[in-house]
């Protein structure tokens, strides 16, 4: 998918460049993108490090498995089925947590975990698409990378837009779950 | 108050680990390993994806498609030079973070669509590597409603994105 984006974009930038006359700048753009890469990743380095420490400190000091039996109770309401399979509903619990620290390398296995324990067959239950659209909808605390690069670009203030994503977040985890029960169909 | 957010959070984690009584220097210096790591892998993608969309930009490309989109963004409160953006989110995480760079780096990361993109950035995901990512994992083959569900979460995300900084910012 992205391969046929790529080639489109240049194709497209090839035919916008010859209809504007813009060709020079089209070839020149390419290694000015290429150079704005290596400026933000630069940039980039050091709130990435900075951060990524921090949640590994937040990782050994038991955060994540404290966030994990806070979030429980509401953890049971959102998967019923859960309830039932212990090993389920932990590793629900670890899932969460680690996406809301934004440890996404903790989240992916726990999630996947209880993806396995949710859903059995070739048809996605109804639990695990719920799971799916909670983890493709992103809730973080502090989406750190974004941050990071708002600090190297010279923002006021780089975490001023926090309430901003937390409420989007909200927003869009709730719109998600919403359509999740309005397009489930019974016995599909 | 914002100011407080990240000397407060390492203090915090910090006491947290020693008060388990826990090695505290290890992890930090893991965590910085790691923050590098994370770097060298974004690192190529992003470029790729910059080479590609600075043609775009230089060509005037990028302007048509703004353009295109823009009475329709506009009326519903979201920057128009957010839409590249929004077209790639769901299907590259490296590409819309290298998308989003490119704006916020533009137009300034404290500019209306810088915000709005940073927003947008922080409260959605790759929708479709993680619905494949998670199917696949489960041996689940027929995906019902996950696709629309997640795509309606992530248009929601973008529309609150738009209206949540107008709402904190003004513009």
């Amino acid at each position: 998918m992205m391969d046929w984006i790529w080639t489109g974009l240049v194709a497209a930038s090839i035919l916008f460049g010859a209809l504007n006359g813009r060709l020079a700048e089209v070839s020149a753009g390419a290694l000015e993108g290429a150079e704005t890469a290596v400026k933000t990743c630069l940039g980039l380095c050091a709130g990435l490090c900075l951060w990524s420490g921090i949640l590994k400190l937040l990782e050994a000091g038991g955060a994540s498995a404290a966030l994990g039996r806070l979030l429980r109770p509401l953890l049971t309401r959102l998967y019923p089925e859960a309830r039932m399979v212990p090993e389920a509903l932990a590793a629900l619990a670890e899932n969460m947590s680690a996406n809301l620290l934004g440890l996404g390398n903790a989240a992916t296995p726990a999630g996947i975990r209880a993806a396995r324990a949710l859903g059995r067959g070739e048809t996605a239950t109804d639990s695990l698409c719920r799971l799916v659209v909670l983890n493709s909808a992103s809730i973080q605390l502090i989406p750190a990378t974004v941050c990071a690069l708002r600090a190297s670009l010279g923002a006021g203030s780089p975490f001023d837009i926090l309430p901003a994503v937390w409420l989007s977040s909200l927003c869009s985890a709730g719109a998600g779950l919403l359509a999740e029960k309005l397009l489930r169909r019974p016995g599909r | 108050m914002t100011a407080l957010l990240l000397p407060g959070i390492l203090l915090l984690a910090a006491l947290s680990v020693l008060l388990r009584g826990r090695p505290l220097y290890g992890p930090l210096t893991e965590g910085f390993r790691e923050g590098l790591g994370t770097l060298l892998r974004i690192f190529p993608p992003v470029a790729v994806t910059l080479t590609a969309a600075a043609m775009f930009r230089a060509s005037g490309g990028l302007d048509a498609l703004t353009g295109l989109l823009a009475p329709a963004l506009q009326a519903l409160g979201i920057p128009p030079e957010t839409a590249p953006l929004m077209l790639l989110r769901p299907l590259s995480g490296s590409g819309a973070l290298a998308v989003g760079a490119e704006i916020m780096e533009k137009l300034g990361p404290d500019s209306p669509a810088g915000r709005t993109a940073a927003v947008m950035l922080g409260s959605t995901e790759t929708t479709f590597y993680t619905v494949s990512v998670y199917f696949a994992a489960a041996g689940v083959r027929r995906t019902k409603h996950a696709i629309p569900a997640a795509l309606a979460a992530d248009l929601v995300g973008f529309l609150c994105a738009g209206i949540f900084v107008r709402l904190f910012f003004g513009s």
